[in-house]
Parts: structure tokens; C-alpha cells; sequence
């Protein structure tokens, strides 16, 4: 945060507030990570684990929320405060889709095992994975810029969303193709674009918290405007 | 002349302030104010002790002439005409622009006399009209219903808020154009500020009410723009929602976010 308030308790429950959703950040992004390692190896234990993990994301949003409303019952917060607890509210509801999206590709995972249809699956899983990378970095980046409210970083969030929906089309046309080729891969093949999609969505909510950051620090609210228009802002 | 004191083109300017400058004495307590306050509007002036805020309002109605060695340099207009004149009669300015104080101050006198009594400085009305505008006035006050069976008791009688409450009936019973609140609720419970600030909303729709408050969050409710001043200057301006979601200036975003030190 900026200089400090007259009210050091306050200036410490914002920074707690703030060390909370980073917490809860670091844990959401291991939960996708695991989940596209269960899908790319298999594993119905490390999917298990991140449908585990999936409660203690809950849970943290909803202690978040509570502390959230006691700060701004007690405080009454205005300006940059009230605009970083607005983002705070904005930022654990995405962070908690994004963890949301990491039990769906879990969940998938388990129904592939369950059915057998590992051993039969000739997935794109390589490109998969590199679109979840992809998706990991921008979430690790979303969260670092709202760390240190660096809104030339979140800009960058912004500016490489298009990369992860243009491998999101890729892969749609890929596993179309395998389709066409043989219809038996079509049920694995659409639990494949629903994975997809999920890893998608997970940089769509790096991008919302990026928005939320550039919102905090410059009071402007970008979403819905072009990047172009973003830009402008954030210098 | 500052772009940043104009009001948005939808508002008319009740009150023109012009490089106003105010002396107590050598010392310069106000420094070339330029604002506009807008008509049928709650405007609040806020800031620390000391920063001008009750000085600029206790201008608008020459309230300062009361001491001799406190004066005013440049215009203060309402609708145009400058009441700063020396040509206009103070009893005019104050008949116009009236003012409620910190303290609760009733007279000494009847509640139904507290408020008969400035009325009859301006009008001689027959006894059934003035029994109308003391209705009126507690009524528009929020105060005749706790009042209208006790008309003839001391007004000192009353509970802290409901002295608040008359005092404000005082002042609109004359019905001015603009009425001035220095920190109308310091000396009142949150109750009691409640229903003054109910009040404040309601008299707006009538007339162009100016407050000054420390309580920020009091500025934040009841009014529609706010200036923020600091030692002597005005420093900024604005849309109530506007000041306190996304202030343009430092000075005021740490002055608001309670950074000031």
C-alpha cells in the first residue's frame, strides 16, 4: 500500500486482507496445476487431491468476505482504500471460479479413469498442457501485479489473454479433427474441450483480477474497453 | 479563475464566490477562493482545524462583521448581487442566507416565539398567518409533532436534537435562499444527527444548503458536492461520489483515507 494511515491497525488489516487473497491465489493456481498433472498423467490421486483442495478455496472466500465486510463496517474506507477492498471482493469471487475450473478438469479426469478410456485416448494432452502453462503464468502474474499494485504488469496480463484463446481455438480445431477421424473418441474428445474451456476461463479470471488492479491504483474501471484503451490508462 | 471550482454545466451557481481572500487581523485565513455553489444543492466543506472552512461559511452572511478586525476582499454573489456590498443592509444578507450554529442556541423565549420572532423583524403578519409559519416552519423542521402541544414553553426545554431542529426552524421560518449549517450535528447523538440529516435532505428541495462538518462520513450521506480545503485553499471540488470514490488530488485522497498527518 501507499503511506500509511493514521491507524496503523487499519494499515494492518488491509495488509492482511491483501496477504489473505495472495494465499488463497497461491493455493488456487497449485490446484490448476495439479489438475492438468492428473489429466496429463492419469492420476486419480493427485485429482482427488485437488477436489480436497477445492474446500479449503471455499472456505478461504468465505473468511475473506467476512473479514471484508468488518473492515468496511468499521472503517468506512473511501478512496484507493475502499476501490483495493472493492477489488479484494472482485478478485477472491475469481479466484475462486479459477478453483472452480481446477475440480471440473479434476472431476473429468475421474470420469476418464472410471470409464477406461485412458488407455484408448490419443489426446492432444502436449497442447493442453501448454495452454495450462500459459494460463498458470498469467494467474501467477495477475496475482504479483496485485501484490505490488504494479499496473504496468497487470497491463501485460491484459495484453497476452489473446495468446491463451487463440491455443484455445487451436485445440477446438484439433480435437474436431480427431472426431471426424473416428467417432469413437467423441465422448473424450468433448470432456477434452470442456478441459479446454476450463483452462481458458482460468486465464479470463488472471485477466479480471488485472482489471481489478489497474481499477485500485488509477480509480478508472477498464473492463469491457479495449486494451489499446487499458494502455492509455495505466500511463 | 480555476477550472476545477466551475460547477458541471446542469447545475446553476446559487452563490459565486470570487478571489476571496478573508483577514483576521495581518494573518490570511482564507487565500483567493474562487467556487461556485450550486442552487437546490447540499454542498460540504470539509477539511482539518483550521483550514477555513467555518471562516469561508461565516462569510456568506458577513457573520464576520461582528468583529472589527476581521475583513473580506473580493465577491461573494448570490443570484448576481454582491454580498460583500457595503451597500447592502447585513439584516438583508442574513434574511437571505441564514445560518444554524454548532450549539443549539434558542432564545430565551417560547418555542411558537423562537420562531415568531425573526419573522417579525421582516413581515407584519396577522396573528392566524403567523400561527401558519410557525406550523409550517416545525413542520418543514421535522419538529411539530414533538412541539405542537407545547408551543408555549421555553424552547430551552427541549432535548439537544429538537433545539437543533428549531433553531434550523428559526432560520427557514424567514424563508431564505441559502441556509448555512456549521457543524449542525457536533453536539448531538447519532439518533438525533439522523433526523437532521433527514432534514438537510429534505430542505434541499427548497433550498441551497451549505455544511460544514468534520465527520466525514456526514459529508459522504447528506451531501450532493464537496470541497475539500486545507490551510486556507481550496483545494478541490467536486462531485460528492466523485471526491470520496476517486479524488483528484493527493492532499485530498490522504485527507479522506485518514493518511494525513
Amino acid at each position: 500500500m501507499t503511506d500509511k494511515h493514521l491507524s496503523t491497525q487499519f494499515d494492518a488489516e488491509l495488509s492482511m486482507i491483501s496477504n489473505r487473497v495472495l494465499e488463497m491465489g497461491g493455493l488456487v493456481e497449485s490446484q490448476v496445476a495439479q489438475a492438468v498433472y492428473s489429466l496429463v498423467n492419469f492420476s486419480a490421486e493427485t485429482a482427488a487431491q485437488v477436489l480436497h483442495q477445492e474446500e479449503r478455496v471455499n472456505q478461504m472466500e468465505v473468511e475473506i468476505d467476512r473479514d471484508l465486510f468488518g473492515i468496511i463496517a468499521r472503517r468506512q474506507p473511501t478512496a484507493i482504500d475502499l476501490r483495493l477492498l472493492i477489488a479484494v471482493s472482485k478478485a477472491i469471487a475469481n479466484l475462486e471460479r479459477a478453483g472452480d475450473e481446477a475440480a471440473r478438469i479434476a472431476r473429468t479426469v475421474q470420469r476418464l479413469i472410471d470409464s477406461g478410456m485412458s488407455s484408448r485416448l490419443r489426446a492432444p494432452v502436449g497442447d493442453l498442457q501448454f495452454a495450462a502453462d500459459m494460463s498458470i503464468a498469467q494467474l501467477r502474474k495477475a496475482l504479483d501485479a496485485f501484490a505490488r499494485l504494479d499496473t504496468v504488469r497487470a497491463l501485460e496480463v491484459l495484453q497476452q489473454d489473446d495468446q491463451i484463446d487463440q491455443e484455445f481455438d487451436g485445440l477446438l480445431r484439433k480435437l474436431i479433427t480427431y472426431m471426424m477421424e473416428d467417432p469413437r473418441t467423441i465422448s473424450t474428445a468433448i470432456d477434452l474441450i470442456f478441459v479446454a474451456k476450463a483452462i481458458e476461463r482460468v486465464g479470463d479470471h488472471a485477466k479480471n483480477l488485472s482489471e481489478a488492479t489497474i481499477y485500485v491504483v488509477k480509480g478508472t474501471d477498464v473492463r469491457h474497453v479495449s486494451v489499446a484503451a487499458v494502455a492509455d490508462v495505466v500511463r | 479563475m480555476d477550472a476545477k471550482t466551475l460547477l458541471p454545466e446542469t447545475e446553476k451557481a446559487k452563490l459565486t464566490v470570487r478571489d476571496l481572500n478573508f483577514y483576521y487581523g495581518n494573518f490570511l485565513a482564507l487565500k483567493k477562493i474562487n467556487l461556485d455553489i450550486p442552487e437546490r444543492k447540499v454542498t460540504a466543506f470539509i477539511g482539518p482545524s483550521g483550514c477555513g472552512k467555518s471562516t469561508l461559511l461565516r462569510t456568506f452572511n458577513r457573520m464576520f462583521e461582528l468583529y472589527p478586525d476581521q475583513r473580506a476582499e473580493g465577491q461573494i454573489l448570490l443570484d448576481g448581487e454582491d454580498m460583500l456590498s457595503r451597500k447592502l443592509d447585513v439584516s438583508l444578507v442574513r434574511a437571505k442566507i441564514g445560518m444554524v450554529f454548532q450549539k443549539p442556541t434558542p432564545f430565551p423565549m417560547s418555542i411558537y416565539d423562537n420562531i415568531a420572532f425573526g419573522v417579525r423583524l421582516f413581515e407584519d403578519l396577522p396573528r392566524a398567518e403567523m400561527d401558519e409559519r410557525v406550523e409550517w416552519a416545525l413542520k418543514k423542521a421535522a419538529l411539530w409533532n414533538e412541539a405542537k402541544d407545547k408551543l408555549g414553553q421555553s424552547g430551552s426545554g427541549l432535548s439537544g436534537g429538537q433545539q437543533q431542529r428549531l433553531c434550523i426552524a428559526r432560520g427557514i421560518a424567514i424563508k431564505p435562499e441559502v441556509l448555512l449549517l456549521d457543524e449542525p450535528c457536533s453536539a448531538l447523538d447519532p439518533i438525533s444527527t439522523g433526523k437532521i440529516e433527514e432534514l438537510i435532505h429534505e430542505l434541499k428541495s427548497d433550498y441551497t444548503v451549505v455544511i460544514v462538518t468534520h465527520n466525514m462520513q456526514q459529508a459522504a450521506r447528506c451531501s450532493d458536492y464537496t470541497a475539500y480545503m486545507y490551510l486556507g485553499d481550496l483545494v478541490e471540488f467536486g462531485p460528492t461520489g466523485e471526491l470520496f470514490m476517486k479524488p483528484k488530488k493527493k492532499d485530498t485522497e490522504d485527507y479522506i483515507t485518514g493518511r494525513f498527518g
